[in-house]
């Protein structure tokens, strides 16, 4: 469903993706791990278009986000580019959380303005996701109210209110205290339970191990190698076995 | 000092009632200024960010100048040079208020684009992968926040501006301070100023008091 070809991406001098290609199909769900530096965020940042790529393709089904044409990179239009926005979700490791807004706020804001759904629909959804997520009772609350597991929870729920095919997550977890990140990756699971389609940078390999269908493992902006969790986390091959033992 | 107000209820009524004209002028200069500048402010600071540099050059030299040079010689430049260049004379009036806004742009300018650009880049992020528009972002994410953290320098500069609408004297306008100054010329007594320096002290105790009563009411988040 997502699909993305020979993905390149320099900083500078620095070659951070050099030629990453992935597809991933509706309802799997896929961890990306990989050491620190490897590329993970960038390769996630291109897929939302929160950054550009040098040279590749990405396609949500029949939507072109990007493509080669005559040995250059093309992006589609704004107005195209946001309807593949609006069709994926994403949550950052230090939530962004509007936090002007309350909690219904930061929930409706999108669906309201972007999918011009009425107060009362939005709202509707937003107390559904806010419950999904076991926060039922703080939507009138401002997220400095809010702890770091639920403030990433919330962040979940606001981005499931733009009902999204797939939804990326950058080490969600990473910002949280260790007694904090179970409420998180359990509203995770629930998601893959449903059948959401994901993809999951973490360094939680529990997780990766438990609820990933496929697990992928980038090194210095190349994929390394991918498969199950049973294939990669037994994998013989040294780079996989040395971040692995690290961890 | 030779006491000729002080100890006179007529006079002293009699300069009260000259002064507060002074105020009314000085308040008209004040609101007129404020209404204009900080829009024009913001549209600066856009200005200032844009990327494309025949936008955002030509704005910090605008600036720079606005910034560099005294308001006075500002003001002495567009009432007496300006005419010189361009077919119609300006009003005095008018010339306080155009010196006056532009110069105040140009530092209001400087205090948005600091809060706007304080803003965690983040916040853009989460509103982009939202889908939000780019306008829609900087309307309803970026803006209120930056507005928040721009409060506090906006009040020091509104003070400031009330101060400084002392130098339309330069020009012959005739607000608060050449009001006072008459006065004391034609009394050859000092205590025109002190109660002129009374008015200064009232007016910008009700200026602190409604920046602070802005200030609480953008305190619903931290
Ligand atoms: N905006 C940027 N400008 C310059 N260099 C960048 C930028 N963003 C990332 N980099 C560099 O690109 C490389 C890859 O960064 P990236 O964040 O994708 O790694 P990562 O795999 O997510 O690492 P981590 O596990 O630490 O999050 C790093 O060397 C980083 O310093
Ligand atoms: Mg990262």
């Amino acid at each position: 469903m997502l699909r993305a070809a020979d993905i390149k991406k320099n900083f500078g001098d620095l070659k951070v993706l050099d030629g990453i290609s992935l597809e991933i199909s509706r309802g799997e769900v896929v961890a990306l791990i990989g050491p620190s530096g490897s590329g993970k965020s960038t390769f996630l940042r291109c897929m939302n278009h929160l950054e550009t790529v040098d040279s590749g393709e990405i396609w949500l089904e029949k939507d072109c986000m990007c493509r080669m044409t005559d040995g250059r990179v093309r992006y589609s239009s704004e107005a195209e580019l946001r309807r593949i926005n609006m069709r994926m979700g994403m949550v950052f490791q230090n939530f962004n959380l509007f936090p002007h807004m309350t909690v219904m706020q930061n929930l409706i804001e999108a669906p309201m303005r972007v999918k011009r759904e009425s107060r009362a629909a939005a709202m509707e959804r937003a107390k559904e996701m806010l419950a999904s997520v076991g926060l039922a009772d703080r939507g009138g609350q401002y997220p400095y109210q809010l702890s770091g597991g639920q403030a990433q929870r919330v962040a979940i729920a606001r981005a499931l209110c733009m009902q999204p095919e797939i939804m990326c997550f950058d080490e969600p977890t990473s910002a949280l205290d260790p007694e904090l990140t179970h409420e998180v990756l359990a509203v995770m699971r629930d998601l893959a339970e449903k059948n959401m389609t994901m993809v999951v940078v973490t360094h939680e390999m529990g997780f990766a191990r438990d609820v990933a269908d496929r697990v992928v493992f980038m090194s210095d902006g190349v994929i390394v190698e991918q498969g199950t969790p049973e294939q990669v986390f037994s994998s013989s091959n040294p780079r996989t076995m040395k971040f692995l033992q690290m961890d | 000092m030779v006491i000729k107000f002080f100890n006179n209820p007529e006079k002293m009524e009699n300069l009260i009632r000259l002064l507060m004209q002074g105020v009314g002028v000085t308040s008209k200069i004040f609101f007129l200024t404020l209404i204009f500048s900080v829009p024009l402010g913001l549209a600066v600071a856009l200005g200032r960010m844009s990327r494309r540099w025949y936008v955002n050059k030509p704005i910090s030299f605008y600036i720079y100048i606005m910034r560099s040079t005294p308001l006075m010689l500002q003001l002495l430049f567009i009432y007496f040079l300006l005419p010189m260049v361009v077919p119609f004379k300006m009003d005095r009036f008018v010339a306080v208020i155009f010196s006056y806004v532009i110069n105040y742009a140009a530092y209001f300018a400087e205090i948005f684009r600091g809060g706007i650009e304080s803003i965690p880049s983040g916040q853009r992020e989460a509103a982009h992968v939202l889908g939000m528009s780019r306008l829609q972002t900087f309307w309803r994410i970026i803006m209120p926040q930056a507005a928040k953290r721009s409060l506090l320098p906006c009040t020091n500069e509104v003070i400031t501006l009330v101060k400084d609408t002392a130098l339309a004297s330069t020009v012959a306008v005739v607000d608060l301070m050449t009001m006072a100054k008459k006065q004391v010329t034609s009394s050859s007594s000092v205590e025109p100023y002190l109660v002129a320096i009374i008015f200064y002290l009232i007016l910008n105790g009700i200026v602190e008091q409604v920046c602070k009563w802005v200030e609480r009411k953008m305190n619903y988040y931290q």
